[in-house]
């Protein structure tokens, strides 16, 4: 048997305020489930460029579909963001951010059926998105902007009980495979004001999608979605017409939570796979955690790591509680993603050139810095967004 | 026909055993306990059982400390219908364990136990065939499979050079072996629901045991460091020293 990780939250169960034997019992089904399900094929599927889709009907099985949607379409009520930060950080494991961004993509793409949807189209929808069988995407950027919400320039025009769908999206997770994409359009004036969320069957007649390949997130699907003069039944139509902004903003808070988990987590895997090789490699004499320059390193970056995970929980549990620390929400994610940052460096100059070699977590991990630092709102755009809500 | 499977809270098997520096145990503190791996596969089967018609409820039973109620959670996100704890702080022996399941079992009267072969902490292997004395019953140890009939049990057990078929009137005790089954996952939706099943709670006392241990710890050790192997040029020497230094040949 090898070294007990240092910092396994499942093996080692430190006191802590937030999570209860049912929280522990979910993350060591995730574990299992990963070790058998996914660890494996992760690297055959990276190289791939994609995963099996079987993925999703088996993770629906094991409950991570469902968490949070309501029962009467399958989901699984009574859970918190705690489940969903385990979930992540089980997942994570595995040593890929681009499975998990397109295995959970639904994360992103249901919420706001099932917030603001009508029953007709939840009960259209969701039940087929909750068992794993339909694939479900959000669709907001546009090679216009991304952060910009309220300049958006896809269109949809009310034509009969239809709506006309025009424009284009980039950067979709999912966006190849989505059975479902819930669309942000413009069907009112300027700004804000005038945008609606749309759900978009894949299947509508004037769609047309392409791949796109990145630096990382190798087997998740990324794509740019084309629009013209796509035919969409009004009744597809998520909440009100032109209310559609806060249908996007409300999903935020999690989905930051959700992306400050994934990135700490990465950070802990790289730190692991460090530690790992420090202890059994063998230089100058010594293992190099006996080098004082490579232990230094490994505390600095668990440190770090320890920090984020503390705000991380304190916030989602503020957030439970019904708080909207929505400041502080964008600082964690730049917390947590310059933590993966560092780790990633630090955990690469650990292990040197294996470390460079495909194969290796760390290597992954390096290259799923940037989308991390980038999507869900880039670090930059957290600043502004913090500095706005801290009334500078 | 009801079935009851006890089960124990133990060391998870993933985590590295580190022995306490006063040598009069096993270091707990913030390790990760579990259910017993033979445990869950006994409440695999019981539950398996009961999908098949064969078994109408499937009753768990732990005996140990307030958090020994997190393991019959376990077992009751897996499938099984209701929980009995009996609490204690106190160490309680194999010879303890059976005595308390022994009340269980006059109080439950189920048609069949099935208890884990051993448990992973202790190594054990005694709670199965003494509850089996204590009852009356007959019993099959180690199964790797069990086929229910009427009013009967087949179980086969892995024995050397073989498989064993015995066959016993139930009621009836069997204890479990590695290769009877795979557990299943206790999926998020079970472990939610989980959360709803009845559990009792009990105390030794209300069975009339007198728990006390009967055997007494000395010392606790790691067993011995490994040293490191040597390698040898050729055959020749090889044999030389299997011969002289091993002294196996």
């Amino acid at each position: 048997m090898t070294e007990m990780p240092v910092f396994d939250p499942l093996l080692r169960e430190v006191p802590s305020p937030y999570y209860t034997p049912a929280h522990r019992e979910f993350r060591a089904t995730i574990r299992r489930w990963v070790d058998e399900h996914v660890a494996p094929f992760v690297e055959q599927w990276d190289e791939a460029g994609t995963f099996p889709r079987e993925l999703y009907g088996k993770a629906a099985e094991i409950g991570l579909i469902g968490m949070g949607f309501p029962e009467e379409y399958g989901g699984i009520e009574g859970t918190d963001l705690f489940h969903m930060i385990v979930a992540t950080e089980e997942l994570a494991r595995a040593g890929s951010g681009g499975l998990i961004a397109s295995l959970m993509s639904h994360s992103i793409g249901a919420p706001p059926i099932a917030a603001l949807g009508s029953d007709e189209l939840k009960a259209r929808v969701l039940p087929g998105i909750l068992s794993g069988e339909k694939i479900s995407a959000l669709a907001i950027t546009e090679p216009s902007g991304g952060s910009d919400v309220a300049n958006l320039r896809t269109t949809a025009r009310l034509d009969g009980d239809h709506y006309v769908v025009d424009g284009e999206k980039v950067f979709i997770t999912s966006g190849i495979r989505a059975d479902y994409v819930t669309t942000a359009v413009r069907t009112g004036g300027k700004g804000f004001g005038g945008i609606s969320l749309l759900l978009i069957e894949t299947d509508r007649p004037g769609i047309t999608r392409t791949p796109l390949k990145k630096m990382g997130w190798w087997m998740s699907d990324t794509a740019a979605i084309h629009f013209d003069g796509v035919r969409v039944p009004a009744a597809n139509l998520v909440g009100p017409e032109n209310a559609g902004f806060l249908g996007i903003v409300r999903n935020f808070n999690g989905e930051r939570i959700g992306l400050a988990a994934g990135a700490n987590a990465f950070a802990r895997v790289a730190l692991e796979e460090a530690i790992d090789w420090a202890r059994q490699r063998q230089t100058f004499g010594k293992r190099l955690a006996d080098h004082q320059v490579i232990r230094h390193k490994i505390v600095d970056m668990a440190q770090r790591i320890q920090a984020t995970q503390c705000m991380l929980e304190n916030l989602a549990w503020r957030v439970e509680q019904g708080d909207a620390p929505i400041a502080e929400i964008c600082m964690l994610k730049n917390q947590a993603t310059l933590t993966m940052e560092f780790c990633a460096r630090e955990a690469m100059q650990i292990l040197g050139g294996a470390g460079y070699m495909r194969g290796v977590k760390t290597e992954r991990i390096y290259r799923e810095v940037r989308v991390n630092a980038i999507g869900g709102g880039s670090e930059e755009i957290m600043r502004d967004l913090a500095a706005r809500q801290l009334g500078l | 026909m009801k079935v009851l499977v006890p089960v124990k809270r133990v060391v998870d098997y993933n985590v590295k055993i580190r022995v306490k520096a006063d040598n009069t145990g096993v270091d707990l503190a913030n390790v990760k306990m579990s259910m017993n791996p033979f445990d869950e596969i006994s409440v695999e089967e019981a539950i398996r059982l009961k999908e098949a018609g064969k078994a109408t409820e499937v009753v768990v039973v732990s005996i140990g400390p307030a958090q020994a109620a997190e393991t019959i959670r376990t077992a009751l996100a897996m499938g099984a219908d209701r929980g009995i704890l009996i609490k204690t702080d106190e160490e309680v022996q194999p010879l303890a364990v059976a005595k308390l399941l022994k009340g269980v079992v006059d109080e439950e009267q189920p048609g069949l136990v099935i208890v884990g072969k051993q448990a992973i902490d202790d190594d054990s292997n005694q709670t199965g065939q003494m509850l089996s004395a204590l009852l009356g019953w007959g019993q099959a140890t180690f199964a790797s499979k069990v086929v229910i009939g009427d009013g009967s049990a087949e179980v086969t057990r892995e024995v050397d050079g073989g498989l064993e078929t015995l066959s016993l009137k139930l009621p009836a005790i069997v204890t479990s072996d590695l290769r009877l089954n795979e557990p299943r996952y206790a999926s998020l939706p079970n472990i939610m629901k989980a959360k709803k099943k009845p559990l009792a709670e009990k105390a030794p006392a209300d069975y009339g045991v007198d728990i006390a241990p009967r055997l007494k710890t000395l010392k606790v050790e790691e067993p011995p460091k490994r040293s490191a192997g040597i390698k040898v040029p050729d055959v020749a020497t090889l044999v030389e020293k299997l011969k002289t230094e091993a002294g196996v040949l």
